[in-house]
């Protein structure tokens, strides 16, 4: 047995876009244990929900996580909806499913390109962030922003998309997805990559049920679980099956995400098909009085909202249980027993969104 | 020949953003807008930056550690705060952990509005950090001469 | 959305109770604290999309049991929970003593705003 060592893995580091730190306890090259420290981005916004009204706090919700921003006021919005017992037209349901899926779209492209820089392939990276400039660009165009929007809203959504517009997305979506398959195609099938992901970090399914991991991570090990099977927003009239892998290794969770975004663009495109006309926004008025918990599905996994009102404007508690939070003890437990030198690349594969987790 | 120019390195930390502005940096480094053909080129090595881009109010816990980010970059150097949340704490000013901008604890020489800011006004304010940075050498060289 | 079912129990009965789930197979979703007439503790757990809440009130000085004797990882929640609630969660796996997030203030849930 080697001498332990104990290396500390940020909080600033180059693979890290964001602050996180880990302890990792090493024999030889060998992890043993990880411990993390987290705190770097905690700001307690939950806590604002006490100094702004339940409408301001839209803002605030969207501002939880910069890349499934839409996602996050999505899942409040839906949370107040459902307590305040508002029924929003079927328009902009299919409207919020679009802009979700675009999303989704857009953070597993982020994804795509981060664990390509990971393990050193720069012009990967590149591709896949140049391919990603395409669906913010459709952001731009519909809602005016390019990362938070602020298009969601209580009752229905701020912005109508002309059916022009609709379109001419289904037109990106189609050229798209012949990019996007050049790309993914290194990522599946090329040997350098494959011997960098194939057979690390395995996680089995057993233990990601035990661990509570969610999202992809589990989906990668063998577990049907995504929430958009329960039919929020317009999810329940579109025809699709939740993306499920065996292995449970990097490799497996690099193949669900990209079998995810092909998903993704068949439910936009399938979205526009069927979009009804009308309007996008019902008139909220009064004060939420109740309580209720909203499970959404995010490009990380299921999301937790609990939102608590008293029949004033303001609520008495909204909790966020993040993806990144349910998966923290599955990485926990991959970086046991896997080379110092991998532990970036798993880091990545479970897509970690630290400010989400932190909030 | 008593000087040579350097390409600008920025170094980047996430203080506590929400990450919108930190892939709006990351967005300017890839093809669309390319600040690297400039030879500007995001290090993860402080010895090796002349920019601080800083994305994200502080808080107690992350203070030391963007002093000690700021503290190992060599002179002449400069701070740049991306982000309306940087610049004074924006929307999350009024939470509990949130101390403020960052020029609560560093000088700071430009700031770039936004929520999140686009990727065109990160590079306008990279380069007038530039500008700044080139001042700063000039006076610097005189100083030593 | 599914069902919203809470199930109101003891703070006594809460280890046996969630034993019971972990054996019918339900995954452990979140464990959430409001401060409201007391400091209420749900603990949600879902299985197949059946989502199920245990629900008890208690104050900031009785003992509560954690339960990452059966869920290991419920160790994040239970921290999180002690830290900014100031709820006495005893026996968590791994116990960070109220340094998870290091924040300035101490239990900044545990008063309203504009009670202090």
């Amino acid at each position: 047995m080697g001498k332990r060592t104990v290396i500390p893995f940020g909080p600033q580091h180059p693979v890290l876009p964001e602050p996180i730190h880990l302890d990792l306890v090493l024999e030889d090259e060998v992890v043993v244990e990880a411990i993390p420290r987290i705190g770097y981005i905690h700001r307690g916004l939950e806590k604002l929900v006490e100094k702004k009204d339940y409408q301001q706090y839209t803002y605030v919700a969207e501002r939880i996580c910069g890349i499934c921003s839409f996602m996050h006021g999505m899942g409040y919005c839906m949370a107040i909806e459902s307590i305040m017992e508002v029924k929003i037209p079927e328009r902009a349901e299919f409207l919020r499913t679009i802009w979700a899926e675009l999303s989704r779209l857009h953070s597993h492209l982020l994804w795509l390109g981060l664990l390509a820089d990971a393990f050193g392939f720069e012009s990967l990276f590149m591709q896949s962030w140049k391919l990603r400039e395409q669906v913010l660009d459709i952001f731009e165009e519909t809602t005016g922003g390019r990362v938070i929007f602020s298009v969601c809203d209580i009752g229905g959504v701020r912005k109508d998309i002309s059916a022009d517009t609709l379109k001419k997305i289904a037109g990106i979506m189609d050229s798209m997805e012949k990019e996007l398959k050049e790309i993914s195609e290194v990522f599946i099938n090329d040997s350098s990559v494959k011997s960098r992901t194939k057979g690390v970090g395995v996680l089995s399914k057993q233990a990601a049920f035990d661990l509570g991991a969610v999202g992809p991570m589990a989906r990668a090990s063998g577990i049907e679980m995504d929430m958009r099977t329960q039919g929020y927003a317009a999810y329940g009239k579109l025809n699709f099956k939740p993306v499920v892998e065996k292995k449970g290794d990097c490799y497996a969770r690099t193949s669900v995400r990209i079998n995810e975004m092909f998903q993704s663009m068949d439910l936009i495109k399938q979205c526009i098909a069927i979009i009804p006309e009308g309007d996008i926004k019902v008139k909220v008025t009064g004060n939420p009085n109740g309580e209720y918990f909203t499970r959404v599905e995010q490009p990380r996994g299921e999301v937790v909202y609990y939102a608590k009102a008293n029949g004033s404007k303001y609520l008495d508690r909204l909790r966020v249980r993040t993806p990144t939070f349910a998966n923290v003890p599955a990485l926990l437990e991959t970086l046991k027993g896997c080379a110092l030198a991998d532990v970036p690349i798993l880091i990545l594969t479970i897509d970690p969104c630290i400010s989400c987790t932190e909030r | 020949m008593n000087f040579v120019k350097k390409s600008p390195w920025i170094l980047h930390y996430d203080g506590s953003s929400c990450n919108g502005c930190d892939i709006e940096v990351l967005a300017c480094l890839t093809p669309l807008y390319d600040v690297e053909r400039f030879g500007i080129i995001n290090t993860g090595n402080p010895k090796h930056a002349d920019i601080l881009l800083i994305t994200g109010s502080v808080n107690e816990q992350n203070i030391p550690v963007v002093k000690q980010l700021y503290e190992q970059m060599a002179m002449p150097k400069v701070v740049v705060a991306v982000g309306i949340c940087a610049t004074s704490g924006g929307i999350f000013a009024e939470c509990y952990n949130v101390v403020g901008g960052v020029d609560k604890v560093l000088p700071v020489d430009v700031y770039v509005p936004g929520c999140a800011a686009r990727p065109e006004a990160i590079i306008d304010g990279v380069v007038k950090a530039l500008g700044i940075l080139e001042e700063k050498q000039k006076f610097a060289r005189k100083k030593n001469s | 959305m599914g069902q919203q079912t809470i199930k109101m129990i003891s703070s006594n009965e809460l280890l046996a109770e969630t034993l019971h789930l972990k054996n019918e197979g339900y995954r452990l979703v979140a464990i959430t604290c409001t401060n409201k007439d007391g400091m209420e503790l749900s603990y949600s757990f879902d299985k197949d999309y059946d989502f199920i809440n245990l629900r008890f009130v208690t104050d900031t000085e009785e003992e509560i049991m954690s339960i990452s004797i059966i869920y290991p990882f419920s160790f994040l929640y239970e921290n999180e929970i002690k830290e900014l609630f100031g709820v006495n969660i005893k026996d968590i796996s791994i116990d960070f003593n109220n340094s998870l997030y290091k924040i300035p203030v101490k239990t900044p849930f545990k008063t309203k705003e504009g009670e202090k």
